[in-house]
């Protein structure tokens, strides 16, 4: 973009003295580069942005991470993971803990590599803590490919794979006030823009689908304070989004996965919102079903209300006090991602 | 949500390819898109997304100028 | 000598004896420690820094490095950061048996090499041994002289200040996480001891006001903690910080912020602004201060809450950072 093009467009958003708008940023990341970018510093009061339940590290419940350690705690099992899923508390304790009494857990950049750890161990049995959204399900849908195709016998899957049109229509059909969407750029890549379409004409609302860095953010939030109303999708982030998506990808994921209910951390069971594995790969699955309890650890919580936007941090009595990051009372002081623990990091 | 970036294919060896970001090199996970050596390519956890194509920023000036007309 | 390290090697008695003068007294070879008396005696100063510090990391052999010399650079840093020249550092050493005794060796001649560089005398040291998996954890003390009668302390950032840093952010971090991670590069550990900078800047009569190592919890905790401590405001630009390229994908692949990278051969220095360009200057033409830049001032302090730091993003906002919040772990969702 060019600089008087973000010059034009940056004093639009300062200056913008219309109706107010709460625009949603559903995904984690964008939670974080907006903090990062400082956006908040740049555009009117009247543009409020509220975070949504896109951290999949912070929705994942409870009995997830229970499920987890104990596996992990079982003789001859590993459990190999991403970093952030570390730090998450179960209803006892998080699986970081778990390693400092015995628990056997790895940290792998990619899925992938599990596969090499399987073959030069393969007397442990391996166990993939899978979260994440449409972006990581196809890499998941490759390792059970490689499980598959290269017959191995040691790894397992333990899924919390969630997708995000239900989610997002839940908070609708909830009344969560919102008048625009930032729709998460990566989960595109892989669903195409379309994916959000009839969401948009259902409930006339925009959704302007971005990229990451402080430019594509303000290009899209542009976009959704310029138009204001009405159900159209915006592709903001053309130079990897398409409207169909990935489709090898897609389909992939439909060869091992099938359209479940999920549960997500403070919100419950959401129907349609997550993906398991088929039953004929069953055998693949560590025993992610039926992991729906969400023990919610301190009753004053509030982040079922700041993750549907009704709320923010602010409002809520633990924020900053009993609730940090070292001491995270709920699922948005989690992950770095995690709309408290973002507010805390960068607004306090 | 997923921490995904872009770099180059350097070497495709069959089901991976090393990308290449400023330095690192990923032993990226393909089968998802079709690639070609010097391709720029989106990675998420190992695996190549989607590629990179820069020929679509034409359809982002017409929507930036649509925008720019609405009142 | 035997291969690995057993218990009998801390016994006290002649295997203990073998282990220290094949490996430590051969290598740390010095007049003081020499004498190998209960204690050493050394020339002393009217004034003195001391400090302490422990080093734990894993592996004990990274790109660029070591536990040897890292504890070193950590040491003798820290002592500059009060403008203190670095002149004796003592080492306990806690060995798990079934180290290898190669690896001890290359270790300690790694220690010996850089207190070389840092132009520091090892005076005094002590080895035990536990039972264990051969890790191998070091405690130093360090002492330095005030040779140009200059206290230097965190509270003394002023209103105008300039905010100097004396090279790129995150390698060390990125090094240690690297080995961990299944990603290939040539970052190497930027563990160094920054005994020239500082001498360089003090010998120049710089009106330093502030000297502070960047290590663990990066350039973001290390700014945040000065800013608090001197009551002030620090603002700096994003643009300005140096980081290599690799480190910033490094970065990005694993979703982690270059601001809170760790580094164990960085500081932070603090001068009037006055002296701004002549300090960057006698940085960049230091050893291991090449990549040295100018990234910020310190602001009249105009908020409500005492301590802020900000900074100014490449679109032109403005970003509030506060102190590495949990343990910087990579996160990929």
């Amino acid at each position: 973009m060019s600089s008087d093009y973000l010059k034009e467009i940056t004093s639009y958003l300062r200056e913008y003295d219309g109706d107010s708008m709460n625009i949603m940023e559903v995904c984690g990341s964008h939670t974080a580069a907006i903090a990062k970018s400082g956006i908040k510093s740049i555009i009117s009061d009247k543009i409020n942005l509220v975070s949504g339940p896109g951290c999949p590290v912070c929705v994942t419940p409870s009995a997830y991470v229970d499920k987890l350690i104990s596996l992990a705690l079982e003789e001859g099992n590993c459990i190999a993971t991403f970093g952030d899923l570390m730090r998450v508390p179960g209803s006892e304790e998080s699986l970081n803990i778990a390693k400092g009494r015995g628990a056997d857990v790895e940290m792998v950049y990619s899925p992938m590599d599990v596969v090499e750890l399987a073959k030069k161990n393969p007397d442990k049995n391996y166990i993939f803590a899978a979260v994440g959204f449409e972006t990581t399900t196809p890499v998941y849908a490759l390792l059970l490919d490689t499980i598959v195709s290269e017959k191995i016998k040691n790894i397992k899957l333990l899924t919390a794979v969630k997708t995000m049109p239900a989610v997002i229509e839940h908070l609708l059909a909830e009344g969560a006030p919102i008048d625009g969407f930032l729709a998460p750029g990566h989960v595109c890549v892989v669903t195409g823009s379309k994916i959000f379409t009839p969401l948009a004409e259902k409930y006339d609302i925009p959704f302007a689908v971005s990229g990451f860095s402080g430019e594509e953010i303000l290009e899209a939030l542009y976009g959704l304070v310029k138009i204001k109303k009405g159900g159209r999708v915006m592709n903001f982030y053309p130079k990897v989004v398409t409207e169909e998506g990935n489709t090898s990808a897609k389909s992939l994921i439909d060869k091992y996965f099938t359209p479940s209910a999920a549960c997500w951390r403070g919100m419950g069971i959401i129907k349609g919102s997550g993906l398991k594995i088929r039953d004929e790969y069953s055998y693949l699955d560590a025993g992610s079903e039926g992991l729906n309890e969400d023990i919610k650890k301190n009753k004053a919580c509030l982040c079922d209300q700041v993750l549907m936007g009704k709320k923010t941090p602010k409002d809520c009595p633990l924020f900053g006090k009993v609730c940090t990051p070292l001491t995270p009372q709920g699922a948005c002081m989690v992950s770095e991602e995690g709309c408290c623990h973002t507010w805390i990091a960068n607004y306090r | 949500m997923c921490v995904a970036l872009p770099g180059i294919v350097r070497k495709i060896n069959g089901k991976t390819a090393e990308v290449d970001f400023n330095g690192n090199t990923v032993n990226a996970r393909t089968g998802l898109v079709d690639i070609i050596e010097g391709d720029r390519v989106l990675v998420h956890a190992g695996c190549i997304l989607q590629k990179v194509t820069e020929d679509e920023a034409d359809s982002l000036n017409d929507l930036m100028k649509e925008l720019k007309a609405y009142e | 000598m035997e291969k690995v390290i057993t218990m009998a090697h801390g016994s006290g008695g002649k295997t203990t004896g073998e282990l220290i003068g094949a490996i430590f007294a051969n290598e740390f070879d010095n007049e003081i420690l020499n004498r190998m008396e209960d204690a050493a005696a050394v020339d002393g100063s009217k004034r003195i820094a001391m400090t302490t510090d422990s080093f734990v990391v894993t592996p004990l052999e990274y790109p660029g490095g070591d536990v040897g010399r890292l504890c070193i650079c950590g040491t003798v840093n820290d002592l500059l950061s009060r403008g203190a020249i670095p002149k004796y550092i003592t080492c306990g050493f806690i060995l798990e048996e079934g180290l290898e005794t190669e690896t001890l060796k290359r270790i300690v001649h790694s220690m010996a090499e850089t207190a070389r560089e840092a132009n520091v005398i090892i005076v005094a040291g002590d080895t035990k041994v536990i039972e264990g998996n051969g890790g191998l954890y070091i405690n130093t003390a360090g002492v330095g002289f005030f040779d140009y009668d200059r206290e230097i302390s965190a509270e003394d950032a002023k209103d105008g200040d300039a905010i100097l840093v004396s090279g790129t952010m995150g390698e060390h971090h990125a090094t240690i996480l690297g080995s961990r991670m299944s990603i290939a590069n040539d970052i190497e550990s930027d563990n160094a001891p920054l005994t020239d900078i500082v001498g360089a800047l003090l010998k120049n009569k710089v009106d330093v006001h502030v000297l502070r190592d960047i290590t663990r919890g990066g350039l973001a905790t290390v700014l945040k903690e000065l800013a608090k401590a001197s009551e002030s405001t620090f603002v700096v630009e994003d643009e300005k910080i140096p980081v290599s390229p690799q480190v910033r994908d490094f970065c990005g692949l694993l979703g982690l912020d270059p601001y809170y990278m760790g580094n164990e051969g960085k500081m932070v220095c603090i001068v009037d602004a006055k002296y701004a360009d002549k300090a960057l200057e006698i940085m960049k033409a230091s050893k291991y201060g090449q990549d040295a830049a100018l990234i910020g001032y310190v602001q009249k302090n105009e908020a409500a809450e005492k301590g802020m730091l900000y900074s100014k993003t490449s679109i032109g906002g403005l970003r509030n950072l506060d102190i590495l919040q949990g343990e910087g772990l990579p996160r990929i969702c």
